[in-house]
């Protein structure tokens, strides 16, 4: 066998980071011959994930072709891989794979993964991993290719995460994870896991769920490991056993493990991208398929997704964005001049402003003030926080000292007074420019002319708050998204007036707070609740014009959104989504659609327009369209679907002219981040650019 | 009116060595197998190889542990005894501390904890040392008082362990040259001798390790020893401390990483427990010399420890006597009229040929004592002695329990 043939895909990407696979011959104890024992290192700290790209995998191939040489000559009696400190490998180099355009290209990539894997089992010795550290996609599946597995128990990030990016365990997994862990529990880690947040399992779940056969503690990992391997060739009968009694199945597991697999995946996705349902395929038929029958579906799987803009507006998602633009927000200011945070103070106690006073107090441990303009109010918002420390108490989320810590920071008072010694102090009061003038002024009669005042507005304007303040170069905003504790965005507001000290001081707090934070204008409801906005006043425009319920609320469908339009507004609250469309409305005038029948739901004190019937399924109940009035032009799905999109490019087009973000990149990662658009959309503008929306709207594409 | 308690008033009871492990010891240097480990992970995986092979102790029974380290900052800082207590994984309600006499580091854990064991104050203990002198060099961080040389307390060449070494080789002119590369040349062969047998082996824990550049592998052997070195071979070396001296790099210890644990227990909680006893400490004593001489510093401590035993030099069988230098050996063996190649010292070699990281050493001592106790329960009485820096000298009487006439329990008759 030669890896000659993918030879020419390495040289298409010449910049790849290579890992390389360091051979060291370790004696075996008991006398049992000599362990080649292979560590896969790119040379780089463990800020630098070991990745597998071409050149990878053909260093890979011929060392394990050189050790099958070794064994047949008897110098060697079995083969281990292991990893550079917490990693065994990260899987498949991303943007390496993102980098090759042509479909044979692609297939080349797949098959020299199957090319190289595939030697771990016939190499005339026994092959072993290690999994000491992350072990994710490719890098899983390189482990399941061997005949044994141990894990560290203080190995985290082990999963196949492909049908979250875009692709499928194409390297084998979706073949052997099956047949080692049963069809449940591989469902779990290919299709539930992924396309819930990504979830990973540990080393304890893998060792559990059959991926390993024995688990070690990480101070003498490698040791264990190896003495263990030695045990394992004298006599394997213990993991034969194990392995057979976690693997235990019949068809009827089997196929029951497909179709949930597919219901999560319709219920998660509404089927938008096409990867989780083709893990779905080739796990459904590898049942009865053989390896190297599998290995040709996978190649052929793995070839077209390569291919498809789901995949590659994944990795911009996740790689660009998340991983990147996320944690170095564009615009912020240095560092450097961010002032230090020793108490905060909110102003208001309800449901919002208890959120902030938890948060601030788990996440920045300084004690954080609640006033109100009563005593009860004051004791409801103090007691809700209490309760929930107790909660995560009880879940053993906190130790009794840290609870008894948090509690002890979070203290009420009606008078302002409180905030004197205040760095930091956010209002979360009603959504009244006057309201919140008043706050502010009254706030700063008793705080420092340092004290940072923050407002958690989602539509108001920044500047006009702060507009009579002694010192308006103190307020920014600070939107975060509900609920508080879940969602990881907080766009944070520069008004023009606003001092970059005071910036950075929001940035510094929003990420100890473990939020990302994204540079946003001064303009009326920011990014993500404008372009939510917009999306709202098509869909119930079209309602409005006479579309029917159903056809109006899934149009949307096929993009994936965690939501659909109706649902998501009964979520938010229909006073609230038609307070804030109010005003996008009234800054931006009609394109902002202002709904009457929403008006009608809202006088009727009905939570939503959608119900639930005696069966469970979702209508519009007869009363309730009595109430209401529509006109009489309905629209198709692909219609609406279209005016949607339009009406996208368009916002997003003019928020970037207006300056309301630096670049499309940001729009992406708040919706991404504040609304939980699918990554496949690439957030947003990719899809609106690959559905031609953007050019329709503005004569040119976003990217 | 109640009655005021009175405190119990303790007893002093047995004390037993358990068992013993240690790293393999490997050459200090960038270059060395343990190069990339840090010292107290070397120590950690002894700990937990402890208890591994005996795992009918309970790890919350252990009631302190006690880890020696000449230098005691960066990967030997932090009171390294309760750091690896921590990083072993053995439950927080177990103390630990550091200890430090140099080269007896691990020796005077171990008689420390002992004394608390017969005090009545421990039950079980963990007793060990560790010294990677790759990163941390003999002396580094020092600040030696002025006042040694200036009231010529010390003269300042006495902190160099190689002068001190051809300081004996002056006051013992009997001593040659010769004679003490015989003697390292002996200690090369007995130590390979003893691999082969196999006697070394089933006490080392392996270690893995990765080298700038290359891949993990498991350490699971001795690096410094050379076998087969010839007296030709050690004529030719240099004699770094003095011109035309007699200390080489052939005939002393190298620099060395590694790192010893042992288990003690009182003889009752031994039984209970289902732990071995293997050794039973019957006394020990340190004796100060000049520092000038360090090296006779076995001499006073052992008549010390034999004058405690009731004991004389005839009674004991076996010696595992450190080997810092053979100059320091030879001066021992001299002194008590022992033959050069007696056959009851060091019948495994010795750190000559296996290396001397400071202050893990007294440990390695014990346990090869132990081991050959077991092979040989025709020997009663044993010691373990070694020479320490700054002019001391540390020695450990034990008793074979394998032997016929082996005193056993002394608590149960004062029970």
């Amino acid at each position: 066998m030669s890896f000659e043939r993918f030879e020419g895909l390495a040289a298409l990407v010449p910049d790849e980071v290579i890992t390389h696979s360091l051979v060291e011959d370790v004696p075996l104890p008991g006398g049992r011959g000599a362990m080649a024992l292979i560590t896969l290192d790119n040379g780089l700290d463990h800020s630098r994930p070991t990745t597998l790209g071409p050149a990878t995998l053909i260093e890979f191939g011929r060392t394990l072709e050189n050790l099958k040489d070794r064994a047949r000559s008897g110098e060697i009696s079995a083969v281990a891989l292991t990893g550079k400190p917490y990693f065994l490998a990260a899987g498949a180099d991303l943007s390496t794979v993102k980098s090759l355009k042509a479909a044979e290209q692609g297939r080349l990539m797949a098959e020299l993964g199957h090319t190289a894997y595939n030697l771990l089992g016939s190499l005339g010795v026994p092959s072993f991993a290690f999994i000491n550290g992350v072990a994710l996609g490719g890098g899983l599946e390189i482990a399941l290719a061997a005949d044994y597995r141990t894990v560290s128990s203080s190995a985290s990030g082990i999963g196949l995460p492909e049908a979250f990016i875009g692709l499928v365990p194409g390297w084998g997994g979706v073949y052997r994870l099956p047949r080692l862990t049963g069809p449940l529990a591989a469902v779990k880690v290919m299709i539930e896991n992924p396309l819930s947040n990504n979830r990973t399992l540990d080393g304890r779940s893998a060792y559990e769920a059959g991926i390993a056969d024995a688990l070690f503690e990480p101070a003498d990992f490698l040791e264990r490991s190896v003495r263990w391997a030695a045990d394992v060739l004298e006599d394997s009968s213990d993991v034969r056993d194990r392995r057979a009694a976690l693997s235990q199945y019949d068809d009827g597991e089997w196929e029951a493990a497909a179709a949930a697999g597919r219901a999560f995946i319709e219920a998660k996705t509404s089927n938008a991208a096409p990867a989780p349902g083709k893990v779905v395929d080739l796990f459904e038929a590898a049942r009865t398929r053989t390896r190297a029958e599998s290995a040709a579906a996978e190649c052929e799987a793995l070839t077209e997704l390569m291919l498809t803009p789901q995949f590659h507006d994944t990795v911009y998602a996740f790689l660009d964005l998340v991983q990147k633009r996320a944690k170095r927000p564009a615009g912020a200011p240095d560092k450097s001049l961010a002032r230090p945070v020793t108490k905060v103070g909110v102003v208001g106690a309800g449901l919002m402003a208890s959120q902030l006073a938890l948060l601030f107090a788990r996440q920045l441990s300084v004690p954080v003030v609640l006033t109100d303009i009563d005593q009860a109010r004051v004791d409801k918002g103090v007691g809700w926080v209490h309760t929930e420390i107790d909660r995560m108490l009880g879940k053993k989320r906190l130790s009794p000292d840290k609870a008894n810590r948090i509690k002890a920071l979070v203290t009420g008072s009606v008078s302002k007074d409180a905030f004197a010694d205040a760095d930091f102090v956010i209002e979360a009061v009603f959504e009244e420019l006057s309201v919140k003038k008043s706050v502010f002024a009254e706030v700063e009669q008793v705080v420092s002319p340092e004290c940072v005042l923050a407002t958690n507005t989602s539509s108001l304007s920044v500047a006009a708050m702060a507009e009579d303040l002694l010192h308006p170069e103190r307020a920014v905003g600070f939107h975060f998204f509900n609920p508080v504790a879940a969602m990881p965005l907080l766009e944070i507001v520069k008004a023009p007036r606003t001092a970059d000290e005071v910036l950075a001081t929001a940035f510094a707090v929003g990420k100890q707070l473990k939020k990302n934070a994204v540079l946003v204008k001064d303009a009326p409801a920011f990014v993500v609740n404008r372009i939510l906005g917009r999306m709202f006043g098509e869909i119930t425009a079209a309602f409005d014009e006479g579309t029917d319920a159903a056809t109006a609320d899934r149009a949307l469908r096929s993009l994936g959104l965690p939501m659909t339009p109706f649902k998501l507004l009964a979520l938010v609250g229909l006073p609230v989504g038609q307070h804030v469309q109010e005003s996008l409305h009234s800054a931006f005038g009609d394109r902002f659609y202002l709904s009457k029948n929403q008006q009608i739901l809202i006088d009727a004190g009905k939570k939503g327009l959608w119900e639930q019937d005696d069966a469970g399924t979702d209508v519009v109940p007869e009363a309730t369209l009595a109430l209401l009035s529509f006109g009489s032009s309905p629209s198709s799905i692909e219609e609406v679907l279209r005016r949607t999109q339009d009406a996208l490019a368009d916002e997003i087009g003019r928020m970037l002219t207006e300056g309301v973000v630096a670049a499309p990149e940001d729009i992406d990662l708040c919706m991404i981040l504040g609304a939980g658009w699918p990554m496949h959309l690439g957030g947003i503008t990719p899809y609106l650019d690959r559905v031609g929306a953007s050019a329709r709207v503005n004569g040119n594409t976003f990217h | 009116m109640p009655t005021p308690a009175t405190a119990a008033r303790q007893q002093i009871r047995d004390v037993v060595f358990v068992d013993g492990v240690r790293t393999p010891f490997g050459k200090a240097g960038d270059k060395g197998i343990h190069a990339g480990t840090r010292a107290d992970d070397l120590i950690v995986k002894c700990i937990r190889e402890l208890m591994r092979r005996n795992p009918s102790l309970p790890p919350e029974r252990i009631d302190d542990v006690a880890i020696a380290a000449t230098t005691q900052t960066g990967d030997q800082g932090l009171t390294i005894g309760r750091t690896a207590a921590l990083l072993s994984g053995l439950p927080r309600t177990v103390p630990g501390f550091a200890i430090d006499r140099m080269c007896a580091g691990a020796m005077t854990a171990v008689t420390t904890t002992a004394s608390g064991i017969a005090f009545g104050a421990y039950d079980v203990v963990v007793a060990g040392g560790v010294e990677h002198m790759g990163h941390h060099p003999m002396g580094s961080g020092t600040d030696p008082n002025p006042r040694f040389l200036a009231e010529r307390l010390v003269d300042p060449a006495a902190l160099n362990m190689g002068n001190t070494a051809e300081n004996l080789h002056d006051r013992f002119p009997a001593i040659t040259k010769e004679r003490a590369d015989s003697y390292a040349v002996a200690s090369q062969a007995k130590l390979a001798a003893a691999y082969g047998r196999k006697q070394i082996q089933p006490d080392l824990v392996p270690v893995a390790g990765r080298k700038p550049g290359s891949g993990w592998t498991v350490n699971q052997q001795d690096e410094p020893p050379r076998p087969g070195t010839t007296i030709e071979d050690l004529a030719t070396l240099r004699t770094p401390f003095r011109p035309h001296g007699r200390v080489t790099a052939g005939n002393a210890a190298g620099l060395n990483d590694g790192a010893t644990a042992a288990l003690l227990a009182s003889a009752d909680a031994a039984a209970e427990l289902g732990l071995p006893t293997k050794m039973r400490l019957v006394a020990y004593a340190f004796a100060g010399v000049e520092p000038e001489v360090m090296g006779i510093g076995p001499v006073p401590a052992t008549e010390k420890a034999l004058r405690q035993a009731g004991l004389t030099i005839d009674d004991i069988g076996l010696f595992e006597i450190n080997e810092a230098f053979a100059v320091q050996v030879l001066s021992f063996l001299d002194h008590f009229g022992i033959a050069d190649d007696d056959p009851r010292v060091n019948r495994y070699g010795g750190a000559i040929a296996v290396g001397h990281p400071l202050a893990s050493s007294g440990v390695r001592l014990m346990t090869q004592l132990a081991r050959q106790f077991e092979e040989d329960p025709q020997v009663r009485y044993g010691i373990t002695t070694m020479c320490v820096g700054l002019g001391m000298g540390g020695t450990v009487i034990w008793e074979n329990p394998h032997h016929a006439d082996y005193s056993g329990n002394t608590t149960e008759d004062a029970a």
